[in-house]
């Protein structure tokens, strides 16, 4: 591609050398038809489940189909009904409607895996980049202690934070100045993010360490220490613009491994509160209705089925933005 | 050389991470003798704090459990009172690790093949269907694929038991429960490492002496193919043998991984604490075979 000849028309694309890293990988991510595909099937799956909601108002509602106006939490004397025209999905032991249910804990897995993310991003690249930088005796130092940290088991570490949390909040529950209901749950997503965030950021800092330390001592950021830019400035500017693309990769790994601890959280009821509902919440009061007697299948396979098919879509999208992000890629 | 070296640095790190957990289960607020287990008094409960130790500062309560894991004790359990840690892990800790060995191996066993496999029919059907099937498996966790093997095989068509442990025919669902997913995970790695390794220049030197295809697939690739999986299986491998609580939750399967997560809700802290520690010389001392066998393996690799 480097040997062709200048371009004669204005509307051809620049050659892939004249671009820089970031859009050459985003060119050939939108080049491979699966990404593009699985990203769009990721799009449709999140619009539907924030879209959900509004189906039920009164005046969307009159309009549709009476399987899709169900509201989440709306309890009926129709227990454990089959999946059929009027329970598109079927109902759970207090007759709420599944579908609804399970667009409802999507929304809130998805919520807790990104927010559970972008808290360890800020500490796995925070801590990585000033390991990685200041080297030495504080690297030493700051690797020991997320080798420390690997080898606790992180479920012992998450339900330390949280129920911690949690007593902090029944503290100040029991005080003169009462929160009110949602601000306490707000307080608790809070706990649950910080809790699923502070786990999963010691790969994200090894391999930002591992990065920096060796961009640390390339001529351009000689260079800019020479012409002198602060510490500040070189790890802004020069250093961590060239990790983004490791970093970004691992984030779409780092997306659903938080949404399956959350979903093993709300299982074991360390999660999401009732009557709020997230897909491991779901899972768990399905199995907890398993006997011989009769089998209420759609009670697990259903939320299980939402969980498998949005980890499957940012598992793909992971996959390709990795590929394309490849640095021996060609165009 | 450094081997050893790695080996005597293990007893510092090990003494950080008790002292951590040690230090982190008694700063979460409330303690062992509350929730259903309240004493009637608050005499009764200062006594049976005393009698704990759990009155004295940390540092001496340190010291002291130190002391006595040096005798090989590691204190009684503050909820099972008439039982001691070694005793409730010396029971969980057999079927744990059974049942971890049989998915280690189940995993291995499964993604190993299908990770070759996809690899040499690159870009084919069969790598398609059987990099999907990979993906698939580490798209539904054991809290869903356990309740539907239930309710699939053992009551529907009651070909294995619904739990228990006892038989290896107990065995098979909550093998499959648990190593699935690792299978999956293997079996990935495994693929991204044939296809890295086919792209080295030592395979194109093979190929052009003229050997089959079989032979470099085998013989040249493989070994340095798999040193990803080999990597990964130290902390699976750490992680399967402690037990899995979905797992023994969902089977009624005695093991230890209940524990894991029961014990820092109960504040049970010598439980923990030895739990922790039981973890960690666990995954460290299998992260150093690793190495070793890294070493071993690839002879690019060399530590100092």
């Amino acid at each position: 591609m480097n040997s062709d000849p200048p371009s004669a028309g204005p509307v051809k694309p620049p050659p892939a050398s004249r671009l820089g890293p970031n859009q050459r990988a985003w060119r050939r991510f939108r080049r491979n038809r699966l990404a593009m595909t699985s990203a769009v099937l990721l799009a449709l799956l999140v619009a539907l489940i924030l879209l959900w909601p509004l189906f039920s108002r009164p005046g969307l509602a009159a309009h549709l189909p009476p399987g899709m106006t169900h509201a989440p939490n709306a309890v009926s004397d129709a227990q454990f009904q089959p999946p059929g025209a009027h329970y598109w999905l079927g109902t759970d032991v207090h007759g709420r409607d599944l579908l609804s249910r399970v667009c409802a804990g999507a929304r809130l897995s998805l919520l807790v895996g990104l927010v559970g993310t972008a808290v360890s991003l800020v500490i796995g690249v925070l801590w990585g980049a000033i390991a990685g930088y200041c080297g030495g005796r504080w690297d030493a130092v700051m690797m020991r202690c997320v080798d420390v940290l690997y080898s606790m088991p992180s479920i012992i570490f998450v339900i330390v934070l949280i129920t911690t949390l949690n007593a902090l909040l029944e503290k100040w529950q029991s005080g003169p100045e009462r929160l009110s209901g949602a601000a306490v749950q707000w307080l608790q997503f809070t706990a649950l993010f910080g809790g699923l965030g502070a786990v999963s950021w010691l790969p994200m800092a090894r391999i930002v360490r591992g990065q920096v330390l060796s961009l640390r001592h390339r001529a351009f950021v000689e260079a800019a220490r020479v012409l002198g830019a602060d510490h500040w400035r070189i790890l802004r500017r020069h250093i961590l613009p060239n990790v983004q693309g490791v970093v970004m990769v691992y984030l779409t790994m780092t997306v659903p491994s938080i949404i399956l601890y959350e979903s093993f959280l709300s299982w074991l009821g360390l999660g999401i509160q009732p009557p709020e509902a997230s897909l491991g919440s779901l899972i768990a009061s399905g199995s907890g209705e398993i006997n011989s007697i009769r089998i209420y299948w759609w009670l697990i396979v259903f939320p299980g089925a939402m969980l498998a098919v949005t980890l499957l879509a940012l598992n793909f999208v992971g996959d390709a933005l990795r590929d394309a992000w490849d640095p021996r890629a060609e165009d | 050389m450094y081997f050893v070296k790695r080996i005597f640095f293990l007893i510092p790190l090990l003494l950080v991470i008790s002292f951590l957990a040690f230090a982190l289960v008694r700063a979460v607020p409330g303690g062992p003798f509350d929730r259903d287990r309240k004493p009637a008094s608050p005499e009764i409960e200062r006594n049976l704090r005393a009698k704990y130790h759990l009155d004295e500062p940390l540092c001496q309560q340190y010291l002291r459990y130190l002391g006595g894991i040096l005798h090989g004790d590691f204190g009684p359990s503050l909820k099972y009172r008439n039982h001691s840690v070694s005793d409730i892990i010396g029971q969980g800790l057999p079927v744990s690790l059974t049942l971890g060995a049989a998915a280690f191996c189940f995993a291995l066993g499964v993604g190993i093949p299908l990770g070759f496999f996809t690899a040499a029919r690159r870009g084919r059907w069969q790598d398609y269907a059987g990099s999907l099937a990979a993906l698939m498996v580490i798209c539904v966790p054991g809290l869903v694929i356990g309740p539907i093997l239930v309710m699939l095989f053992a009551i529907k068509l009651r070909w294995f038991p619904v739990a228990l442990w006892g038989s290896p025919w107990h065995a098979i669902l909550p093998t499959l429960t648990l190593g699935l997913f690792f299978s999956g995970r293997i079996a990935r790695l495994m693929r991204e490492g044939m296809l890295d390794t086919l792209q080295a220049q030592f395979i194109t030197t093979a190929r052009a002496k003229g050997l089959g295809e079989i032979a470099v697939l085998v013989k040249h690739a493989f070994p340095i193919a798999v040193l990803p999986v080999l990597s990964y299986s130290g902390p699976m491998l750490a992680d399967l043998l402690t037990g899995s609580f979905v797992v023994e939750n969902l089977f009624q399967i005695p093991g230890i991984g209940v524990f894991m997560v029961n014990s820092s809700l109960d504040r049970d802290y010598t439980m923990v604490v030895g739990l922790v520690l039981l973890y960690a010389v666990l995954l460290l001392v299998l992260n150093l075979l690793v190495d070793f066998a890294y070493s071993a393996l690839d002879p690019r690799v060399k530590y100092e």
